[in-house]
Parts: C-alpha cells; sequence; structure tokens
C-alpha cells in the first residue's frame, strides 16, 4: 500500500489524499497516516514542481562533473562527497562505478561561475585528483517527463 | 440513359441506421474545449517493446502477405496466451483465425454461420456493432432487454423465453460496453444449462476478458458441453492498448473455424503483418503491460463511481471493462436531451445509454480510461449541469 501510495505521489505531488484513497479502496485517514509517517522517516523527502526553466527565459547552464577522488580511511568516499553537497549550486551528488567516481550535477548562472566553481571549489577539497566537466544542451527528458511534448489526447472518436 | 444511384443502392444497405454514438460523436466534432469521457479505447499509448517489434520488423523486411490465417508463431502465442491466462485450449493450426480486429473476428462468426431468417439472440445494452452485423448476414435479431436491477447480467429465464425454433446463436458479450458488467460462474452455468437443451451457437465477444476488477474472467467455452459450440472472439485493443493495430482473433472448433477461414481468406487475405509482430512481443512480454494497466482503470473506476455517487448520480460499481453506466431517471428527462444538454450547456460529453440499446434509456455511458485531473474536471460540468436540473 506504502509503494502505490508514493507512487501516485510521485507521479503527481498535488494529488489529494483523498484521491489516492478513493482510487486505492481505502480509507483517507489510513492514506494520510502513511503519507505523515513518510514525511516523518525521511521517505517522503518533499513535493517539488518539474519546471522547464527554458519557457520563462531564465538562462543558467548546467554541468555534469566527473570527479576522481582517493578514498579517506574509515570513510570512504563519504567524506568527499559530503562535503560537495554543501554546496547550494550542487543539485545532485552520486557515487558510481566505471571509470571515475563521484557523478555531481551543479547548476549556476553562467559558464565563467561553473569554471570558477570547479577550480577554486571542487578541486582544491582534499583527495580530489582530477575533475572532467561536461555542459548540457539540452534536455530531452528529466524525471520521467519529456520535454517539450504537450501531452494531446491521440485518440479518434471512434465508439 | 441518366444514372440513378437509387437504382443501385441495396434496401438492407440503406436501412442500416447510423449509430446513436457515431451522431453524437459528430456533435462533439464541432465543438471546442469540450471536457469529454466518450473515448472507448485505453488512454495509453501502446508500451513501447509492442512498437518496437513492430518498428523492427519493418526494419527486417517483413512487408509480405502471412500465411491466410495468421503467422504460425503469432497462433501458438494466442494458444499459449489463451491457456496461461484464461484455462483455455485450442490448436494453432486449426481453431485460430488472427484478424483485423476482434470487429472482423464477429462478423466472420456470423457470415459463416447464419442462414437467411436465422435469429440471433442479442442482449442490449451492448456494443453497437452485433445488430447491423447479424442483419447484414441475414439473421433477424432479436434484442433481449437486460435490467439494471440485476446489473445488466443475462439470466437463465431471459435467454430461454427467447429461445425459438428458429434460434441459431447468442451472442454474449462479456465483460460488457456499455454497462461494465459481468457474467459470473453462476450465471454463466445457468445459461449453459439451457444451451445444452438446444442447438444454438454462442459467440462470446472477450474482448474486455483481461479487464475484470473481482474475480478473474470465466469463458462459457470453459462450462461443460460448451466447447464445441462456442466461437470466441478476442484482440489486443483493450488489454494491450492497441486499438489502432487492428489486431483480433477467434478461437473456435475446426468445424467452425474452416468455415470461417474461408470467407477470410477471401476478403481479408491475412491481416496486418507489422500487427502481427507487434502482436506477438505483446504476447509473449505483456502480462505485465496488462496487469500495469488493469490496476490504473481500477484505481480510476473507484473514483469515477465515487464521484459521480458523491454529485448525486447513482452508479453501480462495474466489474469490468472501462465504463460506468450512470443512472439519470432519476431527472426527469430523457437521456439523449441530458447528454445533449450537457454538451451545450457545460461542455461534457458523456454517451447517451440507449445508444446501446432500448434498455439503456435512462443511462449514460462513461468512459474512465481518462487521467484522474480530467475525470475531475468532467465530473465539476456535470455537477453543474444537474444543479440546475
Amino acid at each position: 500500500m506504502k509503494e502505490r501510495i508514493l507512487a501516485y505521489l510521485e507521479k503527481d505531488s498535488r494529488i489529494t489524499s483523498s484521491d489516492i484513497a478513493t482510487m486505492l479502496g481505502v480509507s483517507e485517514a489510513e492514506v494520510k497516516a502513511i503519507i505523515e509517517e513518510c514525511e516523518a522517516d525521511g521517505t517522503i523527502l518533499g513535493y517539488r514542481t518539474v519546471v522547464n526553466w527554458e519557457k520563462t527565459g531564465k538562462n543558467g547552464v548546467t554541468a555534469l562533473i566527473e570527479l576522481k577522488t582517493i578514498p579517506q580511511r574509515d570513510k570512504g568516499f563519504g567524506s568527499v562527497a559530503e562535503c560537495i553537497c554543501n554546496f547550494p549550486e550542487v543539485k545532485s551528488v552520486a557515487l558510481m562505478s566505471g571509470g571515475f567516481d563521484l557523478a555531481i550535477t551543479v547548476e549556476c548562472a553562467n559558464m565563467r561561475d561553473v569554471a570558477f566553481f570547479v577550480a577554486e571549489k571542487l578541486a582544491t577539497i582534499e583527495g580530489v585528483t582530477a575533475t572532467a566537466t561536461h555542459f548540457e544542451l539540452q534536455i530531452y527528458k528529466e524525471n520521467g517527463v519529456v520535454y517539450g511534448t504537450e501531452k494531446t489526447d491521440k485518440r479518434g472518436n471512434s465508439w | 440513359m441518366k444514372f440513378d444511384v437509387s437504382k443501385c443502392l441495396p434496401s438492407k444497405i440503406t436501412e442500416i441506421k447510423p449509430s446513436g454514438i457515431r451522431k453524437f460523436f459528430d456533435l462533439l466534432g464541432e465543438m471546442k474545449d469540450v471536457v469529454g469521457l466518450t473515448v472507448g479505447q485505453p488512454d495509453f499509448d501502446t508500451p513501447w517493446h509492442i512498437r518496437n517489434a513492430g518498428i523492427r520488423s519493418l526494419e527486417e523486411g517483413h512487408t509480405y502477405y502471412t500465411s491466410n490465417n495468421g503467422i504460425m508463431e503469432m497462433r501458438e502465442e494466442i494458444a499459449n496466451y489463451q491457456k496461461r491466462r484464461f484455462g483455455l485450449e485450442y490448436d494453432a493450426a486449426t481453431e485460430i483465425i488472427v484478424t483485423v480486429g476482434g470487429s472482423e473476428a464477429i462478423d466472420l462468426a456470423l457470415r459463416a454461420l447464419i442462414e437467411p431468417g436465422d435469429e440471433v439472440i442479442i442482449p442490449q445494452p451492448c456494443f453497437v456493432c452485433y445488430e447491423p452485423l447479424a442483419r447484414l448476414a441475414g439473421a433477424v435479431p432479436i434484442t433481449l432487454d437486460l435490467s439494471a436491477d440485476n446489473g445488466f447480467r443475462l439470466t437463465a429465464d431471459q435467454l430461454r423465453s427467447a429461445i425459438t425454433e428458429k434460434t441459431k446463436m447468442l451472442i454474449l458479450a462479456f465483460p460488457n460496453n456499455p454497462t461494465g458488467s459481468v457474467l459470473r460462474r453462476k450465471d454463466l452455468e445457468e445459461i449453459a444449462e439451457v444451451l445444452r437443451e438446444t442447438n444454438i451457437v454462442v459467440l462470446s465477444d472477450e474482448i474486455y476478458a483481461e479487464l475484470t476488477y473481482g474475480e478473474k474472467h470465466i469463458s462459457i467455452a470453459s462450462l461443460e458441453g460448451m466447447r464445441e459450440r462456442t466461437i470466441i472472439a478476442n484482440g489486443f485493443s483493450k488489454s494491450y492498448a492497441m486499438t489502432g493495430w487492428r489486431m483480433g482473433y477467434t478461437l473456435a472448433p475446426k468445424y467452425f473455424t474452416e468455415q470461417m477461414a474461408k470467407i477470410h481468406q477471401y476478403g481479408i487475405m491475412s491481416a496486418p503483418t507489422t500487427s502481427q509482430y507487434a502482436s506477438i512481443e505483446a504476447l509473449k512480454n505483456g502480462d505485465a503491460d496488462i496487469e500495469y494497466m488493469k490496476a490504473e482503470y481500477e484505481a480510476r473506476r473507484r473514483l469515477i463511481v465515487s464521484e459521480l455517487n458523491r454529485i448525486g448520480i447513482e452508479t453501480f460499481m462495474p466489474d469490468g471493462a472501462f465504463y460506468v453506466f450512470a443512472d439519470l431517471r432519476k431527472f426527469g428527462i430523457d437521456d439523449e436531451t441530458f447528454c445533449e444538454r450537457l454538451l451545450y450547456e457545460h461542455k461534457c460529453a458523456i454517451v447517451p445509454g440507449s445508444a446501446f440499446g432500448e434498455s439503456g434509456r435512462g443511462f449514460a455511458r462513461l468512459s474512465y480510461a481518462y487521467s484522474p485531473a480530467h475525470i475531475h474536471k468532467a465530473i465539476a460540468r456535470i455537477e453543474e449541469f444537474i444543479k440546475t436540473l
């Protein structure tokens, strides 16, 4: 039940508890209790809106940074990752398998700010041995949403 | 000599009335910003792996006719699927024909079995094609009015009362469009008992078989003495969201299949090849898609029934398909007027129940193959409208 409630919320965070309850055939009180529990224990971390900022004319630069680092005693990659998480321009940090260790997404106002961030903030963290920066050119799909396509009902009116 | 078109057109064609839904959809087509719950097809795109199999078959150059009754692998997969999902056993080589949608399957059964004057029993409300297709095949359609009082199920007594010496066929269409009603094992047993005393053939339209929300669908062909007299029409449209691929099939004993195959091979040759390859993928790897879509419909079904009851339209919880059949009788206007006024005054479209037969009068079909947000929007408009009544 918890998974199904979370699946509805993940798809549309504005869906009401009452609709979820009706659709899953349980009481609204039960749905509310499960949601509160998930909020309390950190299963639900927040409710956000998927925005296509291009439409607003807001300019910004997103970069994916591959980072190599030396694992620290007792903490592995954790201490470097935690340090990077503190920067507000960092949107995501993940430990990866393969040719590099951490994948970092940053959002800055322009390319110079990204360059400054990499050179002055990332590269200087103890244990970081190399970075490779890739700029995002175009988003096609994010958070499960395909960009630029308005959902139209393609069905013909037959029966 | 002046060409006289009226001498060309046979009365058996000109006398076919345009369907009530068609008339309504024509109205709908002229208007803008209408929120409708009218469409009788899934709102999911065909799952990508199935579409991709169709694309791949084109890339590989599968652009030829297939064997008349369909690609052997496809028929084998249909046989596997029917056994796996419904416990039915049909021989791929001699008992299955791949058709152009469930509609061709229905037409084949009628054309292969009917002699002029034969009576075909058609319980209503039902999908709009049975009566005209039966008439075209030369039959005399005998419509049976099912009642809301027992959830629009066919009862043995009703069936018995409609049978005459001329009865050739009974059309059973459950889970039902438009009522969402299903027949339980007990209902089917009682119907089978009546049929065993007769020589009546059953045409069982099981296109919605995957969309039942309580017990699993039971085919009448699985009951004692029924397989030998049953032709099942089924297809991919509703279960795999594949309406546009036009893929269906018949399941019937060899002696029926042989006869239907003659009509199919001369009239159609073979069903579309690309669609057959996509359907093979659906049958092999599509069970999870069926379960996913069914869970979605089930949730929306609860939502729409709860919302209709909240605004004062009494609606029973349907057990199958993706329609609710809402009771409008208490509003004191007939269903066609209700639906037309709802459309013109509040820009919301639902289909009048009388389009599906006389016993649907006073009801309306609402499809819930729509997103929850869309359903809310439509219900809000219906609520506004009934406040004015």
